[in-house]
């Protein structure tokens, strides 16, 4: 578990806290949050737009990224990942059950996947030419992944301003909740693709972040397994499977392997 | 610049399962066989770190490269097809193995009503029973002749499983292993359907229940159940793949070669015969012809009609008049099913891809269809594959998509959920077929393959009904919820579903209405034999692979009595 560091650091940040309604106590996973605090923990002017660097964190108590070290692959400033982290808390927020997004360290697991195969494109055709299409014939977007991304947390921004007078992190949940909705309601418009497919992406990838393998940055401390009860790798169930009871068993991830 | 290798007596192109079993059985007769695989070399070494769903499951590690080659897809006539350019609804395989690597084992026998579907349909209800603009046909060859190939893909396999389905085909003998493990969640279908008076009975499976040793001499682990089957490979060697049977089983012969990134484009012909094929190695994009006194296409569905396609051999299928054979009758799979919501935990993370019971009472023409307004029908199991988080969020009805109550619900029922589905058989239509595009090419330049496909009134039917029967079952099996699947509208290509794709190089009876005989031999080209899924005239109630086993296993005997004697073999 990783709460046992909670309080010795300061988590009080509204920018981060309020929206998603949840106690100081309750965080799990401080590095990642202690990450995109960076340097200017506890103080109250770390705006989005704020000039702060890659926001790098050393902590040992952390599994899934090698040597406890966290940094930013895609993103190229705070300001874009933190709207990131906030839309994807509003899409798995923290209860009572454990950590939200935030806290299994998703923002960083899509920001490593924007960077790489899954952002680029590698395994998908790409060909032009490049027509609109039927929603049922999919994917038509000349659009990498990534540059979805960037684009749609450029207009969640946009639409705060417009929308409130104020920055996407510093809305209320319920207002981040509503330019989430009119994303996934086709209602915004974006180019090169439409906000309904962009909300799916988003959606997916924090999904893929909470609950895939910590090798990958997310799943911090095998959190999104334990919530779950799913015990990731394990070699054999052939001495459970005739159980007639709910066999629970502690996570396992593949990084342990090595 | 192109160069020509030395003739061979057989060249297969791709390596899975058909291509794996007709190396292995030509071979063994002396024949020098060289398979031509675009992907890489792979085997049991290569899966020690696949309990890994990201990379595997929805990443798709083992599957097809979509940046190199896809396919086009409309929905109908009137649309411009355009290229999925994401895997989805179907998984296209690559490497060593196919989808035969990453497959469930779930293996089947079709039924005898499958392969004389025109003819008992008539028999019973009188021809008409579905309107003409639905192309079944009988396939050329009965389930009688075929069942000494089945019984012989079983054997290599190793298939678990019992001979307790009152539906099936008349066995020569029995499952080779036992059945594999009857779960307390599997206890809950069998009683449920039971109580409803069905028959219920353990899935045959390419997981084995226990080691074996098969008549090739290859050995077969015994399945422990961990979970991580379809999309990912096995690393106990306990599902059957080729990897680990027929491919090394075709090694030993020291008659057997598999050329590795070869990608092949071209079928070659000189008259009336196939003189070998032309490839482009994957990694230099050099050009090679590989002469053979015999070329097999052994490579998925959709690659074996663009192959044909682009070699210029055959009719092609025009949906306008209905002539022509080739890219005719593709099918896919209709897949009704229920989901229930019960409230004790359940080990649904455990599990095995072929785990499962299953009844046949609402397959085939096993239960009568004269007040209905379809034909055929599904298999229904209930499966213990193993339910993996990321992509097992199951929500009862009214639930948001995301946000905190969609966090409570799935986190929830991940362990509270259970499926009863149904494989449910998809009848060809005039209007669902395979052609060449004309706009989009592969990074070889040759054109993609196109694809127009939709559901049909007979699926809507279909699926409508057998939706009820599983939310009966479903319910006999005490869920506090139950809820059907959705009714089907127009095919999208975007959620998968199955990759159990079938037809465009139909088998059949008359060179008029079929692309090659039941020998899987081109009616046109002698030395020309072409067999898969592809060769279904329309698709059944089940998984394909163990008929599709079938039918290589007589495209062997047909290459090895061609390879004596020359001719047409009907």
């Amino acid at each position: 578990m990783a709460n046992n560091d909670k309080g010795s650091k300061n988590y009080s940040r509204r920018d981060f806290l309020k929206t998603s309604g949840i106690a100081t106590g309750a965080l799990i996973g401080g590095g990642v949050i202690g990450g995109l605090i960076g340097a200017n923990a506890g103080q109250n002017g770390a705006s989005p737009t704020s000039p702060d660097g890659p926001p790098n964190q050393t902590n040992e108590q952390e599994t899934g990224s090698a040597g406890g070290v966290r940094g930013l692959q895609f993103f190229r400033n705070n300001a874009e990942f933190e709207i990131l982290a906030q839309a994807t808390e509003r899409i798995f927020p923290e209860d009572d059950l454990g950590p939200g997004a935030i806290g299994l360290g998703v923002p960083y697991f899509i920001d490593g996947q924007l960077a790489g195969a899954y952002g680029e494109n590698s395994k998908e055709y790409m060909q032009p030419p490049f027509f609109e299409g039927e929603t049922t014939q999919g994917y038509q977007s000349r659009l990498r992944r990534n540059e979805m991304f960037r684009q749609g947390l450029e207009i969640m921004q946009r639409e705060a301003q417009s929308r409130f007078d104020a920055n996407f992190v510093d809305l209320e949940g319920e207002q981040m909740d509503e330019i989430l909705t009119a994303f996934q309601e086709n209602e915004i418009e974006m180019k090169g693709v439409s906000s309904l497919f962009f909300f799916r992406l988003l959606r997916q990838a924090t999904l893929n972040g909470a609950y895939a393998d910590p090798i990958y940055g997310g799943n911090q401390n095998m959190e999104g397994w334990r919530m779950k009860n799913f015990p990731g790798h394990q070699p054999a169930y052939i001495n459970e499977i005739e159980s007639e009871d709910f066999v629970e068993i502690e996570p396992q991830s593949l990084g342990q392997q090595h | 610049m192109v160069t020509t290798l030395d003739s061979v007596d057989v060249v297969t192109v791709g390596v899975g399962w058909t291509g794996g079993i007709i190396a292995a059985e030509c071979a063994k007769q002396g024949l020098q066989v060289v398979g031509l695989e675009r992907g890489r070399e792979r085997g049991t070494e290569d899966f020690s770190i696949v309990h890994d769903e990201y990379r595997y499951a929805i990443r798709y590690e083992l599957m097809q490269d979509l940046s190199r080659e896809t396919i086009t897809f409309r929905n109908s006539r009137d649309q411009r097809a355009l290229p999925m350019r994401q895997m989805g609804s179907f998984l296209l395989g690559e490497h060593l193995g196919g989808a035969g690597t990453h497959w469930n084992g779930q293996t089947w026998r079709f039924l005898p009503y499958d392969f004389e579907i025109k003819t008992m349909t008539d028999e019973k209800y009188g021809p008409g029973k579905l309107p003409e603009e639905y192309t079944i046909q009988d396939w050329g060859i009965t389930y009688d002749e075929l069942e000494p190939y089945f019984d012989k893909f079983e054997k290599v396999a190793g298939i678990s499983g019992e001979d307790a389905n009152p539906f099936a085909g008349q066995r020569s003998s029995d499952y080779p292993t036992p059945p594999m493990k009857k779960t307390p969640l599997l206890q809950r279908f069998e009683t449920a359907t039971t109580n409803l008076g069905y028959s219920p009975f353990m899935l045959p499976s390419a997981n084995l229940s226990e080691p074996y040793e098969n008549p090739d001499g290859q050995q077969i682990n015994a399945c422990q159940y961990c979970g991580f089957c379809e999309r990912f490979g096995c690393e106990y060697g306990a599902k059957t793949s080729p990897e680990i049977t027929v491919v090394p089983a075709a090694r030993e012969t020291g008659n057997y070669n598999i050329t590795f990134n070869a990608n092949v484009v071209e079928v070659l012909k000189e008259g009336d015969r196939v003189t070998g094929v032309r490839y482009i190695d994957t990694v230099t994009f050099e050009e090679f012809i590989q002469p053979a006194e015999v070329v097999v296409l052994t490579s998925y569905v959709m690659n074996n009609a663009k192959l044909l396609m682009v070699s210029d051999i055959g009719e092609m299928y025009d949906p306008e008049t209905g002539n022509g054979t080739l890219g005719k009758n593709y099918a896919y799979q209709i897949l009704p099913g229920a989901s229930g919501f019960f409230e004790e935990q359940m080990n649904t993370f455990m599990g095995a891809g072929a785990l499962g019971m299953s009844i046949d009472d609402f397959n085939g023409d096993n239960f009568d269809h004269s007040d209905l307004d379809f034909i055929h029908g599904a298999s229904f199991s209930m499966t213990q594959t193993g339910s993996r988080p990321i992509a097992t969020n199951p929500v009862p009805p009214d639930t948001p998509s995301w946000g905190a109550d969609f966090k409570r619900a799935s986190i929830e029922n991940y362990t509270r959920t259970l499926n009863v589905g149904g494989q449910g058989a998809s009848m060809p239509h005039r209007d669902n077929y395979m052609t060449l595009d004309s706009t989009y090419r592969d990074i070889y330049g040759v054109p993609l393959l196109q694809l127009t496909y939709n559901f049909t009134d007979q699926d809507r039917a279909l699926h409508s009904y057998l939706t009820e029967r599983a939310a009966e079952i479903m319910q006999e099996m005490g869920a506090q919820t139950v809820v059907g699947g959705n009714p089907i509208s127009d095919y999208d290509i975007v959620p998968y579903q199955t990759t159990h794709n079938t037809g465009g190089t139909i088998m059949g009876a008359e060179p008029e209405t079929s692309v090659v005989n039941n020998y899987l031999q081109h009616w046109d080209y002698e030395n020309l034999f072409v067999v898969g899924a592809g060769n279904f005239a329309h698709n059944g109630g089940y998984n394909p692979t163990g008929t599709v086993g079938a039918l290589a296993y007589r495209c062997a005997d047909g290459v090895i009595q061609y390879s004596q004697n020359g001719g047409s073999l009907v």
